[in-house]
C-alpha cells in the first residue's frame, strides 16, 4: 500500500503538470497511469501552442499559459523544443476576413489585445508559399509549437524530481472513502490519499461516474499526418477560416498536418484506424492552400484518443458530489497549450481551495439537467 | 469502392500458389504485386530471364516456372506494379497504381508479403558499398549485374552461401566469405539434425555449395566476430576478429546477410496480433494451421507468417486458399480437409529442416542486442545506439516510447530497418524477456504515398 497527500489519476500532461505544481509547493503526489505517460492525446498530439481563436472563457488561462511557455525552462528545466514563431488563421476572401475583424473587435471590447489582423502583404511575408489570393489573417506572434512527447517527458522528470511517484501500468478499479480521504484500489495495489484529482482524459468519465457526476464526454481520435523532410519554408503555424487545417513545419523539416478529421475508434480496445476517406479531405486542403506540397510524400498517419465536450471547453472543477475530489479533463483537442497553467490551477484548488483564474465556465455541473436532456 | 471476394497480396510462391488454387476452387480472386512479373523475390524475373542466366542461378530458381505458368492459366486476375499502402481490420485496402490511389474491399485477404533481410546494425553498415546479399541477388536476377572488382560476403544464413555459389559460377572474384555464426551454434543445432535429415536435400545442397567454394579457393573464415566496415566516403576494407586476431581485408564492396525475417508491416498495420519468435528472432503473426490471423478475414502465409522457405510457402499458400474457399462458401469443411491433405503433409515435412537451420545460423546475441554506442541503429534519422540507451535511462521502457522520444523509426523506411534492433536493445538493457513489450506500432501508408495521390483518392464511397 502506498500513501501520499494527493492521488492523481491519469499520467498525461494535466496530471503531470498538477504533480509538478504540487511538488513546487512541497506536496507529494502519486500518479496512477493505466499505460505509460503520454501514450494517447498528451504524447501524440500536434503540439500547437495556440492562444489564437480560442473560446472566450479559455483566453485568460491560455494567456497565462503562454507566459509560462515563453520561459518553460524555468518550470521544467527543459526547453521542450518550444518554437514561438506565431500562428496565423488565414482568410481566403473578404467575408472570412470580416469574421476575423469582428472577432478582434469583440476581444478588444473584453480587454484582450493578443490577436491582431494582418493584411495580405504581411501574410505573404509570413507564409510565402501560401496559395495566391488570400486576403489577410488573424495573427498572434507569440504562439508557436513544441514537441508533445518531449514536453510530457520533461513534465514527468520534473514531477519525479519534486518527489512525485508515477505508477505506470496501473488501472483504477474502485475508489472508497477512507476517513477524510480516499482509498483507491487498482490493478497494482491500494493507494491512500487525502485528495483525489481526476485527469484521466478520454477515460475521465469512468472516474466521474463512480461519484455519480458523469458528463457528456465523448472519446474521439483526431488524425494527423507527417511528411518527409523538406527545406525550411514555413515558420508560423497555419490554420484557415474556411478549412479544417493545422499546418506546421517542424525544425527537422517534416510537415505536420492536422484538421480534426476523425479516425475510426475502438475505445474499449484503445485502437484507432485511419479513415482515409476523411484524411483525403485533409490532403485536398493542403493541395489547395499549399500547391507546392503535391508531390511531397506522406511518411506516417496516426490518431490520438482524446475526450471531447459538447461545448468544446474542458471541465476544470471541484466535485459537486464529494469534497476533496477535483476534475480536469475534456480539453477537446486543445489542452496541450493549457497544460502548464491547468496544473497550477488544480494545485491551488487542492491546497488553497481557490484560484485567481476564472474557471466558472468549466464547471462540471454545466451540463446538468437542461443540457443533458438534449443529448 | 471496388469489391472482391478474395484479394491476395504478393506474387511470390505463397501468393501464386494461393491464387491458382483459389481460382480453381471457384473464388473470384485478384492477385496484387509490386513487381512487373510474377515470381516474388525468390523467382524474380523468372518469366523473362535469358536462359543462360537462369542456368547460372540453378535448378531451385527454375522451379518457379511451373508455379508461374499454373498461375497464368488459373483465371485469377492479376494486378502488377501496384503497391498496397494500407490494410485495415475491415479488409479494406489502399492501392497505388500508375500514380492513382484507390481503396478496395475484399471479403477475404491473403497476405503473402514474404520476407525481408534481417537488418543488423554494425559499425560502418551505412557506408556506400555495404549492401545486403539480397540486393546483390536482385541485381543478378533482374539485370545480370555482378561486382567486377571483387566482393566480401559476410553474415550467417543459407542465402549467403547460395549467392557465393552463384557468383562463383558467374566468375565474380570473392575476396572472402566471413561467417558470423558462433561455433557453438553447431552444438545447438545438433539435436535438431535427425529431424532435419528427413529433409536432407537441403543439407546436401549446402554442403555441395561449400565444397565447390572451397575447391575454387575462396577464403572462408568461420566464427568471425566484431565485423566493421572501414572507409570514409565509401567502404575500403572490412575488419573483423578471427581466432584471437584482428584481420583486415581490402574490398570495395561488402554484402551482408543475417538471415531473413517476416515482412510484417502490412499485417501489423492491419492490427493482426504478433508474437516474438525466439528461435527465428523476429516478430511473426499469430496464425492457425491455415494461416488465419487474429483479424477476421485476414490470412497470412509464406515467409511473412514465419520463415519456412519457398517450398513451404507454396504449400502454405495452397492451404490458405483452400481454407478461404471454405470461408467464402465455395467448398464445405469436409471437402477442404480432403483437398488439403497432401499439402498439409508436405508442409509438415518441409518445415522439419527449420529448427536445425535456425540454430545453425543464429546470429550472435551481442550482434543483435548490444550494438556499440556509436553504431547507427536508425539510418533514416541517424540515431545511434547511445542515443537509444540515453532514452532508456530517461525512463522510456518500450520501443514505441523510444520512437516517440528519439525519432528512431520515424523516417521514410517506417522503422523497417531498426524495428527489431530497437526492441532487442531495449529488452537487453532492461533485462526484460523479449516479446513482452509491443514492437513499433505500424502506421499507414506503409508504401510511399504523396499528398496529391491521397487528395485524388478513388473509391472512397462507402460500400
Amino acid at each position: 500500500m502506498m500513501r501520499a497527500e494527493v492521488i492523481i489519476i491519469g499520467g498525461g500532461l494535466m496530471g503531470l503538470s498538477t504533480a509538478v505544481h504540487l511538488g513546487l509547493r512541497g506536496v507529494k503526489s502519486i500518479i496512477l497511469e493505466k499505460q505509460s505517460s503520454g501514450r494517447h492525446a498528451s504524447g501524440v498530439n500536434a503540439g500547437g501552442l495556440r492562444q489564437l481563436n480560442r473560446h472566450m472563457a479559455e483566453i485568460p488561462l491560455s494567456m497565462a499559459a503562454a507566459e509560462i511557455w515563453k520561459n518553460i525552462d524555468a518550470l521544467l528545466d527543459s526547453h521542450c523544443d518550444v518554437q514561438l514563431n506565431g500562428q496565423v488563421r488565414v482568410a481566403e476572401n473578404e467575408a472570412e476576413l470580416l469574421t476575423l475583424e469582428r472577432r478582434v473587435e469583440e476581444l478588444q471590447a473584453q480587454g484582450f489585445h493578443h490577436e491582431q489582423i494582418i493584411g495580405q502583404g504581411a501574410l505573404y511575408e509570413l507564409v510565402p508559399k501560401l496559395v495566391q489570393g488570400c486576403v489577410g489573417a488573424l495573427y498572434n506572434p507569440t504562439d508557436g509549437f513544441a514537441r508533445p512527447f518531449h514536453v510530457t517527458t520533461a513534465f514527468r522528470h520534473k514531477a519525479e524530481s519534486l518527489g512525485a511517484t508515477i505508477c505506470s501500468g496501473v488501472e483504477v478499479n474502485t475508489i472508497e472513502v477512507n476517513g477524510d480521504g480516499w482509498k483507491v484500489k487498482t490493478t497494482g495495489g491500494e493507494f491512500i490519499g487525502e485528495k483525489l484529482v481526476n485527469c484521466a482524459g478520454a477515460w475521465a468519465n469512468k472516474i466521474a461516474s463512480i461519484f455519480d457526476e458523469a458528463v457528456p464526454l465523448t472519446p474521439k481520435a483526431p488524425m494527423l499526418m507527417v511528411t518527409e523532410r523538406l527545406p525550411t519554408f514555413l515558420k508560423p503555424v497555419v490554420g484557415a477560416v474556411g478549412h479544417k487545417l493545422s499546418f506546421k513545419q517542424m525544425q527537422n523539416g517534416t510537415v505536420i498536418i492536422g484538421g480534426a478529421h476523425l479516425a475510426n475508434l475502438d475505445f474499449e480496445r484503445e485502437k484507432t484506424e485511419i479513415d482515409f476517406t476523411e484524411l483525403k479531405t485533409s490532403a485536398k486542403t493542403v493541395t489547395e492552400l499549399f500547391p507546392h506540397m503535391g508531390n511531397v510524400r506522406i511518411v506516417r498517419t496516426w490518431a490520438g484518443i482524446e475526450g471531447f465536450m459538447p461545448d468544446n471547453i474542458p471541465v476544470i472543477s471541484p466535485s459537486v458530489k464529494v469534497s476533496n475530489l477535483f476534475h480536469a479533463f475534456g480539453f477537446s483537442a486543445h489542452g496541450f497549450q493549457l497544460s502548464p497553467i491547468v496544473g497550477r490551477i488544480i494545485s491551488e484548488m487542492v491546497l488553497d481551495g481557490k484560484t485567481d483564474l476564472p474557471i466558472e465556465s468549466f464547471h462540471i455541473q454545466r451540463f446538468n439537467k437542461r443540457l443533458y436532456a438534449d443529448i | 469502392m471496388q469489391n472482391h471476394e478474395l484479394v491476395i497480396i504478393g506474387g511470390g510462391p505463397a501468393g501464386l500458389a494461393a491464387a491458382s488454387t483459389a481460382a480453381k476452387l471457384g473464388a473470384e480472386c485478384l492477385l496484387i504485386d509490386e513487381q512487373a512479373t510474377p515470381g516474388g523475390q525468390i523467382y524474380r524475373a523468372i518469366d523473362s530471364i535469358p536462359e543462360a542466366r537462369a542456368q547460372l542461378l540453378g535448378p531451385d530458381y527454375r522451379a518457379g516456372l511451373e508455379l508461374v505458368s499454373e498461375f497464368k492459366q488459373s483465371g485469377a486476375a492479376y494486378l502488377a506494379e501496384a503497391s498496397i499502402w494500407n490494410l485495415n481490420s475491415e479488409c479494406e485496402l489502399g492501392l497505388l497504381r500508375d500514380g492513382q490511389a484507390s481503396l478496395l474491399k475484399a471479403k477475404h485477404v491473403i497476405v503473402a508479403c514474404g520476407a525481408m533481410e534481417r537488418p543488423v546494425p554494425f559499425p560502418g553498415w551505412t557506408l556506400p558499398g555495404v549492401m545486403t546479399a539480397g540486393a546483390g541477388q536482385i541485381l543478378l536476377k533482374s539485370s545480370g549485374v555482378v561486382p567486377n572488382n571483387g566482393v566480401v560476403l559476410a553474415g550467417a544464413g543459407p542465402l549467403l552461401l547460395l549467392l557465393a555459389w552463384q557468383y562463383l559460377r558467374a566468375g565474380v572474384r570473392i575476396n572472402a566469405i566471413l561467417e558470423l555464426a558462433p561455433a557453438r551454434n553447431f552444438w545447438r543445432a545438433l539435436p535438431h539434425l535427425p529431424n532435419a535429415l528427413l529433409a536432407h536435400h537441403y543439407i546436401l545442397k549446402g554442403l555441395r555449395y561449400q565444397l565447390q567454394l572451397k575447391r575454387a579457393g575462396v577464403p572462408i573464415f568461420k566464427s568471425v566476430s566484431n565485423l566493421r566496415a572501414i572507409g570514409t566516403d565509401s567502404i575500403e576494407a572490412v575488419e573483423f576478429e578471427y581466432g584471437n586476431n584482428v584481420k583486415r581485408i581490402e574490398t570495395p564492396l561488402l554484402f551482408t546477410h543475417f538471415g531473413v525475417i517476416p515482412e510484417s508491416h502490412l499485417s501489423r498495420c492491419a492490427g493482426c496480433q504478433h508474437e516474438w519468435d525466439a528461435s527465428q528472432l523476429c516478430w511473426r503473426p499469430l496464425t492457425d494451421e491455415w494461416g488465419n490471423s487474429s483479424v477476421n478475414g485476414i490470412t497470412i502465409v509464406g515467409d511473412g507468417a514465419g520463415i519456412g522457405g519457398a517450398v513451404a510457402a507454396r504449400h502454405a499458400g495452397r492451404l490458405a486458399a483452400i481454407e478461404s474457399a471454405r470461408s467464402l462458401g465455395k467448398i464445405n469443411t469436409q471437402q477442404r480437409d480432403n483437398i488439403a491433405r497432401e499439402d498439409r503433409q508436405w508442409l509438415k515435412d518441409d518445415l522439419r529442416i527449420r529448427p536445425f537451420l535456425e540454430n545453425l545460423y543464429r546470429p550472435q546475441h551481442t550482434l543483435l542486442s548490444a550494438p556499440k554506442d556509436k553504431t547507427i541503429v536508425c539510418r533514416c534519422e541517424e540515431i545511434d545506439a547511445g542515443a537509444i540507451r540515453n532514452a532508456i535511462s530517461a525512463g522510456h521502457r518500450d520501443a514505441n516510447q523510444i520512437k516517440f522520444f528519439t525519432r528512431c523509426g520515424m523516417g521514410p523506411c517506417q522503422g523497417r530497418q531498426c524495428d527489431n534492433a530497437v526492441s532487442q536493445l531495449v529488452s537487453h538493457e532492461l533485462g526484460l524477456e523479449m516479446g513482452k513489450e509491443e514492437p513499433y506500432r505500424i502506421r499507414p501508408p506503409i508504401r510511399p504515398l504523396t499528398i496529391d495521390q491521397l487528395a485524388s483518392l478513388q473509391g472512397e464511397d462507402k460500400p
